[in-house]
């Protein structure tokens, strides 16, 4: 294989980068570690974030609207019923449904108690249903009957089947449907779908019953005056991502665990830093006669900082990529022993991720290219 | 002598000659040639170190020449300036007055980009620390200043074989120069000193880190098989016993050059 030109300084960067194991191995185990530790946080967090949206994904309705202070989907605030009708009488409102979300406590067969949570689905349109793995959606509307979530809290029903009964608030039920849902649920309970008018019968209510009202307005384009017309009744009209915003937002700034996780994020950062700054600095202090040597035979700035800025890159990415794959190995594996592990990668992790070993890297190369640039071929004469 | 004489002795030396071997000079290894031309010319340095009241001169008004075909020794105390000199005719250390021209181009009116690569592309070192890379093999470690001239890197260490050939130590290519004697890693810096085949060699007390007979079979190894009438070698010793190879010895003393002495030519013959 023929190397040309600038690809050989590169290659002569590689090795004596790659060719000196332990520092290598110490770099990539800094910037591993970093990656790794990074990415766990925000990927537990980002897990409990969706987890505390579940609702709003697995329903999957536009337009919520709901009191002004509800913060999360599990906080709902029940509203009187003409706030329904209400709405429905909104321009641009193509229908307006019902939605019930509470919880409830099922004793189960063998006379021990579970809590669990229950959606109540409008009646007639059974709006936001989930999708059926066993069963008819419309025995629903059979006496007593519920649906139950297939998920990782499942088995805490103790093994579930079509036509088993419970008791849920001394209420006789029986599970006529299994369904599963895109998200499970954040709080490691089990989850029941009900109609809204049985949910609402079996449950414990205040003086009003709607948790939500569903919107599905005509086009997109409505939606502004819905959210301006909901406004003047006094609620408050949110779109799904909205309504997924404004719940990520609580939890970040006012739960205690955004903090938390950008303190263990920034921990992690510093622990790659030092790990990962100290051992270049020491491979580039270890070689800086050597790099005083290329000099001194012909080798100009611009290209011994090339070299430099090559190692380190090579170094960042390398340990990256080592940093998400034992991410996600874990990941995995966690998963696989607990079902109920909530953590998801996403991009925006990722990009943190890889913006911080930039900044690990480009703090590490600084001091670097500094020494080197800094270092006189005359000073190997008088070594 | 003129830029293009000297133009047409680069040509001459480059790839395709026979490295490292006087073969085709016309003249035996241990006399200068009659025809030979200054390789280097140094007129009127003077190098100052520290400001204020630690000012020094480190080299004062010095002027020398060097030649194509000669072992030229700088010799002198610690502190003589010797290796002050060595650095300002290598185009390492700007002087402060004075000119240098090696091999017909004044050196020290080139910008710093142009003073690398006329270093990487005329002049070949050899550090007394040697200043191998212990992660490298030997073979690539000679190859090197073939690399920084942006040479395909299997032509490169293609190349360092040969010269490793040259110095003798082709069965031990892929071995780390950790692994080498002091002489051996000396020769493995002579080799990669020669490879890209400079026209001025300079070294900076080959000897120093070698025992008394190792480092005398170096310099006669220098002397008689990297010498030739179209390379100046310049060498910064202390080590008197090595000086029987020199042709011209220039002593140096408090920064002024103090004389120069004919070396002992017949040591080639």
């Amino acid at each position: 294989m023929q190397l040309k030109g600038f690809t050989g300084e590169i290659l002569l960067a590689y090795k004596l980068l790659v060719n000196d194991r332990t520092k290598f191995a110490a770099l990539l185990l800094g910037i591993t570690f970093a990656v790794f530790l990074m990415l766990m946080m925000m990927s537990m967090f980002a897990g409990v974030l969706q987890r505390s949206s579940s609702t709003v994904i697995n329903i999957g309705a536009k337009v919520w609207v709901m009191d002004p202070a509800v913060n999360t989907p599990a906080n709902s605030i029940p509203m009187p019923d003409y706030v329904q009708d209400a709405v429905r009488s909104i321009a641009g409102v193509r229908y307006a449904v019902p939605l019930y979300t509470g919880s409830g406590l099922v004793k189960l067969k063998d006379g021990s108690f579970q809590a669990a949570s229950v959606l109540g689905l409008d009646d007639s349109s059974l709006f936001g249903r989930p999708k059926l793995l066993k069963g008819n959606i419309e025995d629903i509307y059979a006496e007593n009957g519920f649906i139950a979530v297939q998920d990782a809290d499942f088995e805490k029903l103790k093994d579930p089947q079509m036509g088993a009964e419970f008791e849920i608030n001394n209420n006789r039920a029986v599970i006529v449907g299994i369904a599963k849902v895109t998200i499970s649920g954040l709080f490691g309970i089990p989850t029941l779908y009900t109609t809204y008018n049985r949910a609402i019968q079996y449950l414990p209510q205040t003086q009003f019953t709607a948790s939500y009202v569903l919107v599905e307005p005509k086009s997109p384009a409505d939606v502004p005056h819905i959210k301006d017309e909901v406004q003047r009744l006094g609620y408050l009209a949110l779109t799904e991502q909205e309504f997924i915003d404004r719940t990520t937002q609580w939890y970040e700034f006012h739960t205690g665990l955004g903090m938390n996780i950008l303190i263990m994020t920034v921990v992690s950062f510093i622990v790659g830093l030092s790990i990962s700054g100290q051992t270049f600095y020491t491979f580039i202090i270890e070689n800086l006669e050597r790099f005083g040597a290329l000099k001194a035979i012909g080798a100009k700035g611009s290209e011994l900082v090339a070299m430099i800025l090559f190692q380190s890159t090579f170094t960042a990415l390398t340990g990256y990529g080592l940093g998400i794959g034992l991410c996600s190995g874990l990941m995995a594996l966690a998963k696989w022993r607990l079902p109920d592990y909530a953590a998801i990668m996403t991009f925006p992790s990722l990009g943190i991720a890889l913006g911080m070993v930039i900044i690990i890297v480009a703090i590490s190369s600084y001091i670097g290219v500094r020494r080197v640039l800094r270092i006189e071929p005359f000073d190997i004469f008088r070594s | 002598m003129t830029v293009e004489s000297t133009a047409d002795k680069s040509a001459a030396a480059k790839p395709g000659n026979t490295p490292g071997t006087t073969s085709g000079s016309g003249s035996a290894p241990g006399a200068i040639p009659s025809d030979a031309k200054d390789a280097i010319i140094a007129r009127g340095i003077n190098k100052f170190f520290g400001e204020g009241e630690a000012r020094t001169q480190a080299l004062k008004e010095v002027s020398f020449e060097g030649r194509f075909g000669e072992m030229l020794y700088i010799v002198g105390p610690s502190g003589s300036g010797k290796t002050t000199l060595l650095s300002v005719v290598s185009g390492i250390l700007r002087p402060d007055a004075g000119t240098v021209s090696v091999k017909g181009q004044q050196i020290w009116t080139m910008s710093a980009d142009e003073i690398c690569g006329f270093r990487l592309h005329t002049i070949g070192f050899v550090f007394q620390d040697y200043h191998l890379f212990p992660r490298l093999t030997t073979a690539e470690n000679v190859a090197i200043p073939l690399i920084l001239q942006q040479r395909a890197w299997d032509e490169a260490i293609s190349e360092a074989l040969r010269y490793l050939k040259v110095v003798g130590l082709e069965d031990r290519a892929n071995l780390p120069p950790v692994k080498l004697s002091g002489g051996e890693q000396q020769r493995v810096a002579i080799a990669r000193a020669i490879v890209s085949q400079p026209d001025i060699l300079i070294f900076d007390e080959p000897t120093a880190s070698l025992d008394g007979d190792t480092g005398k079979a170096i310099v006669h190894f220098v002397r008689h098989e990297i010498l030739t009438d179209k390379r100046c070698i310049v060498i910064v010793t202390h080590d008197a016993r090595i000086y029987e190879y020199a042709h011209r010895i220039l002593r140096m003393e408090d920064g002024q050059l103090k004389g120069v002495e004919d070396g002992d030519t017949s040591i080639g013959d």
